[in-house]
C-alpha cells in the first residue's frame, strides 16, 4: 500500500480515538516522537529516584522513611513500565540506557537540582510530583496503546507521592519557626524549576502542533502550567506559605492566577547540562550500570547453565 | 549474545481468584523465576495478584492487523448468532 494511504488510514484512526497498537503500522516519525519521549520520560522516572534517596537515610521518622522508600521504589516501577512500553516501538532497553548515559537522550531538568534540606523531600512530592501528575493525567489518552496503559498504572499510584510530599509541609508549616522557615526556603528553591517542567512556551515548542495533531499531547506546555500554577496558588494558602513570585496575582477577568517572566535562560542552561547537578546525577547513573555488570552477567550465565543441565537431563 | 541481553517476558496477572489472567506488561529477566520475583515488584506492590504468569516474549505469536480484516471477515455476516436477532412478543419475558 503506498505511503500516503497508509497514513491517512493511520490519522484517520487517531482522529477516531482508536488507539495505534505495536504492530499497527504508523509514521517513521510518530515512532521517533514517541521514542524519544517515552525514553526521556523513563530516564526521568529512574534519574528522579537520585536526589529523593539522598533523604532516605535520614528521614526523620521510620513512617517518613517507609514511605519515601515506597515513593522511590514506584518510581523504579514507573521507569520499568516506561521502558518496557517504549520497547514496543523497536529500541532496546540497552540503546535507551546507552542514549542516556552519551547525553543523547534528555530527562527532566527538575533533577538537575540538589535536595538540601529534609523539606525538598516535601516540594519534590508537592511541586514536582504536582507538575508531573498534570502533565500525565492527559498522557492515559496518549493515541499510542502501551504509553497510555503505562501512564494509567503510574497515574494511579502517583497520587499518594504528592500527598506524601504536602503532608510533609503541612507538618513543617506547622511546626517551630526555624521548620517553617525550612518550608519556606524550599518552596522558594523548587517553585520555579517546578513551573519550568511544562518545557517551553508555546511559541518557542517544536513539537507541540505535531504532537497534538497525533493526539501524544492534548493540552499545550502553557495550558498545563497554567493550570498547575493555580492549583498551587490556592494550595499555598493552606500551608501559609508564599508562593516567590511577586507577581502572582488572581485575575477575574481571565478566571486564572497572572504570574511572573520566567528565567528561561536558566531553563535551557539546565537542560544543555550546566544545572547543578547535572554531572553527579549521570556520574551516579553510569556508575549504577557498570557496578551492576557483574550482577547481569552473573545471573545470565546461571540461567544458561540450568537450561543446559535439563536439556541434558531430556535427552 | 552479550551479558546485558536478559530476555523479555510478558506478565499475565490474575487480580482476584475467581477471574482471568491479565496482560499487565513486560519486563526482563534471566530466568523464569527471576520474571516471576520482578513481576511481583513491578505490577504487584499494592497486592493487585494472587498469581502470575510470565512467557518469553518469543513464544507469543501474534495475528497480524493488517490481516484483520480478512481474519474476521467470517464472522462479519452472521448477525443470527446474537440474541437481538430475534424477534419475539413483548409478552415473552426473561428469555
Amino acid at each position: 500500500m503506498a505511503e500516503e494511504h497508509l497514513e491517512r488510514i493511520f490519522q484517520d484512526k487517531i482522529d477516531e480515538e482508536i488507539r495505534i497498537e505495536p504492530k499497527d503500522w504508523m509514521p517513521d516519525a510518530y515512532r521517533k516522537t514517541l521514542i524519544r519521549q517515552m525514553s526521556q520520560h523513563a530516564h526521568s522516572e529512574i534519574v528522579g529516584m537520585l536526589p529523593e534517596g539522598n533523604w532516605i537515610t535520614r528521614a526523620p521518622s521510620l513512617r517518613r522513611k517507609a514511605t519515601l522508600i515506597a515513593k522511590v521504589q514506584d518510581e523504579a516501577g514507573h521507569g520499568l513500565y516506561l521502558y518496557s512500553a517504549a520497547e514496543t516501538l523497536g529500541i532496546t532497553r540497552e540503546e535507551m540506557i546507552a542514549q542516556l548515559h552519551s547525553g543523547k537522550a534528555k530527562y527532566s531538568s527538575i533533577f538537575n537540582y540538589p535536595t538540601l534540606t529534609w523539606a525538598d523531600i516535601g516540594a519534590i512530592g508537592w511541586l514536582v510530583d504536582g507538575a508531573a501528575i498534570m502533565n500525565q493525567v492527559p498522557l492515559c489518552r496518549a493515541s499510542y496503546g502501551p504509553y497510555a496503559r503505562a501512564m494509567i498504572r503510574i497515574c494511579k499510584e502517583e497520587s499518594f507521592h504528592q500527598r506524601q510530599g504536602f503532608e510533609i509541609l503541612l507538618t513543617l508549616s506547622r511546626g517551630s519557626e526555624a521548620q517553617k522557615r525550612m518550608c519556606q526556603d524550599a518552596i522558594n528553591r523548587w517553585w520555579w524549576p517546578a513551573v519550568m517542567m511544562f518545557g517551553p512556551s508555546d511559541e518557542s515548542s517544536p513539537h507541540t502542533a505535531q504532537s497534538m495533531q497525533w493526539r501524544i499531547k492534548r493540552f499545550t506546555n502553557d495550558e498545563l502550567r497554567q493550570k498547575f500554577i493555580d492549583v498551587c496558588a490556592e494550595q499555598c494558602t493552606i500551608l501559609g506559605m508564599t508562593i516567590p513570585d511577586a507577581e502572582l496575582k488572581w485575575n477575574p477577568e481571565k478566571n486564572h492566577y497572572d504570574f511572573g517572566p520566567i528565567n528561561w535562560e536558566e531553563f535551557w542552561n539546565v537542560v544543555n547540562g550546566h544545572g547543578p547537578c547535572n554531572k553527579e546525577r549521570l556520574d551516579a547513573r553510569i556508575k549504577a550500570d557498570a557496578e551492576g555488570a557483574w550482577v547481569r552477567q552473573a545471573a545470565f550465565e546461571y540461567a544458561n547453565k540450568k537450561k543446559e543441565k535439563e536439556q541434558r537431563k531430556v535427552a | 549474545m552479550s551479558s546485558n541481553d536478559w530476555p523479555l517476558w510478558e506478565v499475565f496477572i490474575r487480580s482476584k481468584q475467581g477471574l482471568d489472567h491479565k496482560h499487565a506488561g513486560s519486563l526482563h529477566a534471566a530466568d523464569a523465576q527471576m520474571a516471576i520475583e520482578n513481576a511481583r515488584d513491578v505490577y504487584t506492590r499494592r497486592m493487585e495478584g494472587v498469581s502470575i504468569w510470565v512467557v518469553e516474549s518469543k513464544n507469543i505469536h501474534a495475528s497480524n492487523p493488517s490481516e484483520g480484516p480478512s481474519l474476521y471477515d467470517p464472522a462479519n455476516d452472521k448477525i443470527y448468532r446474537h440474541p437481538t436477532f430475534y424477534k419475539l412478543p413483548e409478552e415473552l419475558k426473561n428469555m
